[in-house]
């Protein structure tokens, strides 16, 4: 449940590339009673640092205090919140769907064409697909795939960069 | 060199003359070590680790300096755990070193393994797990810069036992960088202006002083604050001292046991300028309702407290010190006048009647206050107390007068039983030159009772003062007021002899049973020339009023004769 007053934030964190960075940050949320929707880390344009990316639902108050509680950790370099007006936000996500017939292999094709979606299996039986995009575009695409019979979803979480201008 | 070596060579360097530990398997090389080096540090040796972590706030506390303590690998470091937790909560600059198995143990489950990097990372400023014995230097390095800059805390080393006793190769460095810690120290010029209008401006102004004062030293800029302006000052539990209590502006301290005095300044405030505060819920009591008349200025040095549980007008971030500075010189140049005066006069005539309204206890048995008024009359300005928690510890924040910074030594957020006695074990140790008393409860004094024994073996004489009511006594309080007196799980009995206790440890014991005796005998404990437990033995049901309900809102303190206090602010 959204509380009305609650969003949806992505906050990008760099942080030095330290064992237990993520244990840190996982518990530093569920210490604070704050909620993580997804997070994905990975290494960054420079050597021993990571980039977090974190997304939350929270009202304001509650997103300045992640923002500040994440802050405060040593191994915090910065943190930024992403907005979506003037950040890239993407997701990788990989579908794997039944194939029942040819007519079914064809929508699917079709599709994958529509939302730059990849095959990057095929099967008599499924196909499965990895498309990138926002988390908006890869919730319709799988709206779209659900009348083929879902078998399975692996997302990443978002990852995200400011954009310049 | 091995790396046991090169840590008390660094922990030399940074000034470190006296740790608080205990020995055990994996961390013999590095006391090994401190026998080589000869008197540069001393080891207190407790009696249990949890008295070593203890030791190190009081000793830390007292001085303003990190105090270390040491513990082996799994059970002694755990016992480290109450003790971090603790300084953690009341900002207390700390390093505490652990033990570990070596590394090509950890994960199997080794003998006396635990996962202590782990175990720390929520009740540390900030832990650091040493992997290789060239790290060990700068490591260090780090720890201490971390544990006393910005805001204080404690930073837990998690030192394997094969990286105590390998060589070290590298050369130490001489300073050390950390990219993710930069606290922000000097004030941002507009929001201090800002602050110095609103202060100005203000009708009803109000100083809330609290650990962050005496963090930073800020006690002339508070005292200079307050005194140009005529600004009443309260305190915190952990602000305690930093604005001398005898001082008529001072209001004593706020909250849940706080004086009335100071609860209804915050209510009838139209400007809070709250200092190093964190806003608890022993504060605040329902925050909802909490100040709702008042703007606050919030100054902290730590910007994840601003806004954290009270809604602040004007954040200022920055070191206490060199904000009020910068404050105080603000208002200079604006110089305005504070038009505070009516509010004063109001101020002034409810303490007097609050200061009046405490009935003198009468009775046989002895009242808890009639210890607090026994040692108002017979400690120093310099004598250090500390407290265990409970109802005595209440008592003592009320009651107790305090003028100077850091000699009043209390567990506050964490609220710690078995904090006092290695708590002054450790101020004793810091600054030997003082007189060190500690109060204490007869529950909260069983807790870490066993360091009665590091204190005859060491010669540090401190005077424990036993509020003995054979009872949990604050626990007790709240069956009889929130659960009609049914009292689950608060007896102690009445069994315990804690002078025949202190005796059997090679010090002296005193027990008093009548008011008339307390001066007398606390006054010749205290200028005893070995450790002297006073046991006082007190009226088992006496209640720390004035009381907040938890939660309640601030109006609804009860337990003073003074009604309708509200008329007073009218």
């Amino acid at each position: 449940m959204i509380a009305v007053d609650e969003k949806k934030h992505t906050i990008s964190v760099t942080v030095e590339d330290q064992p237990g960075v993520l244990t840190r940050i996982a518990g530093l949320f569920a210490r604070r009673n704050f909620n993580i929707e997804t997070i994905t880390v990975g290494k960054s344009e420079r050597e021993g640092i990571s980039k977090m990316v974190i997304t939350v639902t929270a009202n304001e108050r509650v997103l300045e205090q992640v923002e500040k509680q994440i802050n405060k950790l040593i191994d915090t370099i910065k943190v930024s919140e992403m907005p979506e007006k003037t950040s890239h936000i993407a997701e990788l996500c990989l579908v794997k769907v039944a194939v029942p017939d040819r007519k079914a292999r064809e929508d699917i094709l079709s599709y994958a064409g529509v939302y730059h979606a990849k095959v990057i299996g095929m099967t008599e039986k499924t196909a499965t697909m990895c498309i990138v995009g926002s988390p908006e575009e890869i919730e319709s695409y799988i709206k779209l795939m659900l009348p083929f019979g879902i078998k399975e979803i692996s997302r990443t979480g978002v990852t995200a960069i400011s954009k310049d201008w | 060199m091995n790396g046991a070596e090169a840590l008390v060579k660094t922990l030399m360097k940074q000034g470190v003359k006296t740790t608080w530990g205990i020995t055990g398997g994996v961390i013999i090389p590095l006391f090994d070590a401190m026998l080589a080096e000869d008197g540069g540090i001393t080891n207190i040796l407790t009696r249990h680790e949890q008295g070593a972590a203890h030791a190190a706030e009081g000793y830390a506390r007292a001085l303003g300096k990190p105090g270390v303590c040491i513990g082996t690998s799994g059970p002694g470091a755990t016992n480290l755990v109450t003790g971090i937790m603790d300084a953690y909560m009341d900002s207390v600059p700390m390093i505490a070193l652990g033990g570990q198995v070596a590394t090509g143990l950890i994960g199997n489950d080794a003998f006396q393994e635990t996962d202590m990097y782990g175990i720390t990372m929520p009740i540390t400023k900030h832990s650091f797990a040493l992997r290789n014995p060239n790290e060990i230097a700068s490591t260090v390095m780090k720890a201490f810069r971390i544990a006393t800059e910005g805001r204080p805390g404690p930073v837990y080393i998690d030192m394997p036992a094969d990286v105590l006793r390998k060589e070290v190769t590298a050369a130490a460095p001489t300073e050390v960088h950390i990219e993710g810690f930069q606290p922000t120290l000097a004030p941002n010029h507009r929001q201090v202006m800002r602050a110095g209008e609103l202060v100005l401006n203000a009708e009803r102004p109000l100083i809330i002083a609290g650990g962050g004062v005496m963090a930073s030293g800020a006690f002339s800029e508070l005292a200079q604050l307050a005194v140009m302006l005529n600004i009443p000052v309260a305190t915190t539990l952990q602000g305690k001292g930093a604005f001398d209590e005898r001082h008529p502006l001072c209001l004593g301290a706020v909250g849940m046991h706080g004086r009335k005095i100071a609860n209804y300044a915050q209510m009838n405030a139209d400007v809070i300028i709250a200092i190093g505060v964190r806003f608890s819920d022993r504060i605040t009591g329902n925050l909802a309702s909490y100040a709702e008349n008042a703007k606050v200025i919030h100054i902290d040095v730590d910007p994840a407290e601003i806004g954290k549980n009270v809604k602040v007008e004007l954040p200022v971030v920055g070191d206490a010190k060199l904000t009020l500075a910068a404050l105080n010189e603000s208002i200079v140049k604006l110089a305005k006048k504070g038009k505070s005066s009516a509010w004063n006069e109001k101020v002034a005539a409810f303490k007097k009647v609050c200061d009046k309204c405490i009935p003198v206890p009468e009775g046989k048995a002895i009242h808890p206050r009639q210890i607090i008024y026994a040692l108002n009359s017979l400690l120093k300005e310099d004598d250090i107390v500390t407290t265990g928690v409970g109802q005595h510890q209440m008592f003592a924040m009320h009651f107790l007068y305090r003028s100077r910074p850091r000699t009043f030594i209390s567990s506050g957020g964490s609220g710690t039983m078995g904090y006092g006695l290695p708590a002054a074990m450790g101020a004793k140790v810091a600054l030997p030159d003082r007189r060190v008393v500690c109060i204490d409860g007869d529950g909260s004094f069983q807790m870490n009772i066993q360091e009665l024994g590091t204190l005859k073996e060491n010669d540090i004489n401190v005077t424990p003062v036993i509020f003995n009511n054979s009872y949990l006594g604050m626990v007790r309080q709240w069956l009889e007021l929130f659960y009609e007196k049914r009292y689950a799980q608060v007896n102690l009995g009445k069994s315990i002899q804690f002078a025949k206790i202190a005796e059997a440890y090679g010090l002296r014991g005193e027990v008093v049973e009548r008011a008339s005796e307390l001066k007398e005998k606390l006054g010749s404990a205290m200028n005893a020339d070995c450790t002297t437990v006073v046991d006082v033995r007190i009226e088992e049901e006496s209640n720390i009023v004035p009381m907040l309900p938890p939660g309640g809102h601030l109006r609804q303190m009860f337990g003073t004769c003074i009604k309708g206090p509200d008329r007073w602010f009218e």
